[in-house]
């Protein structure tokens, strides 16, 4: 067995800012592991452009944005194993994992848990009809597209309308395919309002909401689909189902955080989140085990990740120095209109800021967030509109925290 | 001129409104300078930076990615798209390195390395 102080299990956006920020914290033995040939995770498929406004202040392409952080990664000398996939994390923070050379087991003082996510799959949707080939998530198309240069369809239905079906509506219809429908189950679309915009409208694209596929047509090869709009409950409306022909299906319908490794070390999970439960720094409720990136919480956008994992960063640099928090902590709580909080648990001694992170359970117009501890207003926030899309952040001061000692619920009311 | 858009310069997507005519429009409901500006040349003349792929000849099942290193002029997409279709290069390319030079006023270049 080795050991190191830092292990980052993942070496996309998240882990490799983490990595970053704990070597700048002052503890330099940090390792990467990644089970790809190479370090950027899912932005080495994600060509398109609108990356790094935020956190960097240009506007980058998925693979620009990876080499920002491979480049800050090389320079400080941080090892990244590739080609190395972990098999298991232990409470007591031993990490296992394999590769051509055989098994790895690594002793580490820290760890950073930074899977990303995975694609829901057609199996996980119910989808009825047969089983031919031409049905893909559409991840799964965009690397088969981008990375390898596959051509998947030629006609092209497409179920979901999160940013990634959006972005490969767009895609597809650059390289030649005619995309018939984005079909959207829900009365709204879950991607930003700038891609229904750039993707879909700048190529006549039909957005349909509250509608699903019914079901698959084809035997070997998909010829089509039965299209229908759905009631309230997300039922099919027999009398509204049509018939699409196509050679082609894309699945965007969600994302799942890649929690095996989190679950098997008895890490627990959010049920809403799908990723584990932490405090501010990130840290779960497994000491000196971090989370951060999409295998925490599922982002909108790569540069919110980048911040994410800075935070969890410091915080395992803070855990190895034995210097992380330790006092009194307070719960916090989804009140009316938000679906979900994160950090599900702040430290009120911490003596810093802490910046709460959430989504709201539907789209609404002007909005008012109110940050409560018991009677006591910590802080406040109106937003012109808020989507279940975008996620939402709300500072509290340090002071205002400090007197926290009731479970800080935020909640909504619309203006 | 009385046009409701969106901006797609950031993910923030302000409800933009334009009016006036000629060179003298009027922006409403952008959060930033960005917006203003591209307000004015959506309804002017629209361009969008295109990123698309071009296959590397000297390797197996490799793509190097791509992107006009400035937007291009709207109407114009599709015939950038089918120069970049019919290119090709060979590795090792360097991010940044020029595919094709002076299209619509701007150069295609890579956006990944590949060693």
């Amino acid at each position: 067995m080795i050991t190191h102080d830092i292990v980052v299990v993942g070496g996309g956006p998240a882990g490799m800012a983490a990595a970053v920020a704990a070597y700048d914290a002052g503890v330099t033995d940090v390792v990467i592991l990644d089970r790809e040939d190479s370090v950027g995770g899912i932005l080495r498929q994600c060509i398109h452009n609108g990356f790094g406004l935020h956190k960097l202040g240009r506007e980058l392409t998925g693979p620009e944005y990876a080499d920002v952080y491979r480049a800050e990664v090389e320079k400080r000398g941080i090892k990244v194993y590739l080609e190395t996939t972990v098999t298991a994390v232990t409470p007591d923070r031993v990490v296992t994992a394999r590769n051509r050379e055989g098994i790895l087991k690594i002793k580490a003082g820290a760890v950073v848990l930074a899977m990303g996510c995975r694609e829901r799959s057609r199996g996980a949707l119910n989808i009825s009809g047969t089983r031919p080939a031409g049905v893909y998530s559409a991840g799964t198309a965009q690397k088969l597209i981008n990375c390898e240069g596959y051509m998947v369809g030629r006609r092209v239905v497409i179920l979901g309308s999160g940013d990634i079906g959006l972005i490969m509506a767009r895609r597809m219809s650059f390289e030649g395919a005619k995309v018939e429908a984005v079909l959207e189950i829900m009365p709204y679309s879950g991607g930003l309002t700038r891609n229904i915009v750039q993707c879909l409208e700048d190529y006549d694209i039909p957005l349909y909401l509250s509608t699903t596929v019914a079901e698959i047509h084809g035997r070997e090869r998909v010829t089509g689909v039965t299209i229908a709009e759905v009631d309230e409950r997300r039922q099919v409306k027999e009398e509204t189902k049509r018939y699409i022909p196509c050679d082609t299906v894309l699945l965007s319908c969600g994302l799942i955080p890649e929690n095996e490794l989190t679950r098997a070390a008895g890490i627990p999970i959010d049920p809403v989140t799908s990723g584990a439960l932490v405090d501010e720094n990130r840290e779960t409720a497994v000491p000196g085990i971090f989370a951060c990136g999409n295998v925490l919480q599922v982002h909108d956008l790569v540069d919110y990740v980048s911040d994410e994992a800075e935070i969890a960063g410091l915080g395992a640099a803070d855990f190895v120095k034995g210097v992380g928090p330790a006092g009194n902590t307070v719960e916090t709580k989804a009140g009316h209109g938000v679906r979900y909080v994160l950090p599900q648990r702040v430290h009120t001694d911490k003596g810093a800021d802490v910046a709460l992170f959430m989504r709201v359970t539907e789209p609404f117009g002007r909005v008012r967030f109110t940050v409560k501890s018991g009677d006591a207003v910590l802080a406040t926030a109106v937003r012109l509109k808020a989507a279940p899309g975008e996620m939402e952040k709300i500072v509290v001061k340090n002071e205002k925290l400090a007197a926290a000692t009731a479970p800080i619920t935020v909640s909504l009311e619309v203006l | 001129m009385d046009r409701s858009l969106i901006c797609i310069i950031c993910p923030r997507g302000c409800a933009l409104h334009v009016s006036g005519e000629g060179d003298a429009l009027t922006v409403t409901g952008n959060a930033c300078p960005k917006g203003g500006q591209y307000a004015v040349d959506e309804c002017t003349h629209p361009t969008r930076t295109v990123t698309s792929i071009v296959r590397v000849a000297n390797r197996e099942d490799t793509m190097v990615s791509v992107k006009t290193a400035a937007p291009i002029p709207k109407e114009h997409i599709f015939d950038v798209m089918q120069k970049i279709r019919a290119a090709e290069v060979n590795a090792p390319i360097e991010a940044g390195t020029v595919i094709l030079a002076d299209l619509f006023g701007t150069d295609v270049i890579a956006t990944k390395t590949i060693r």
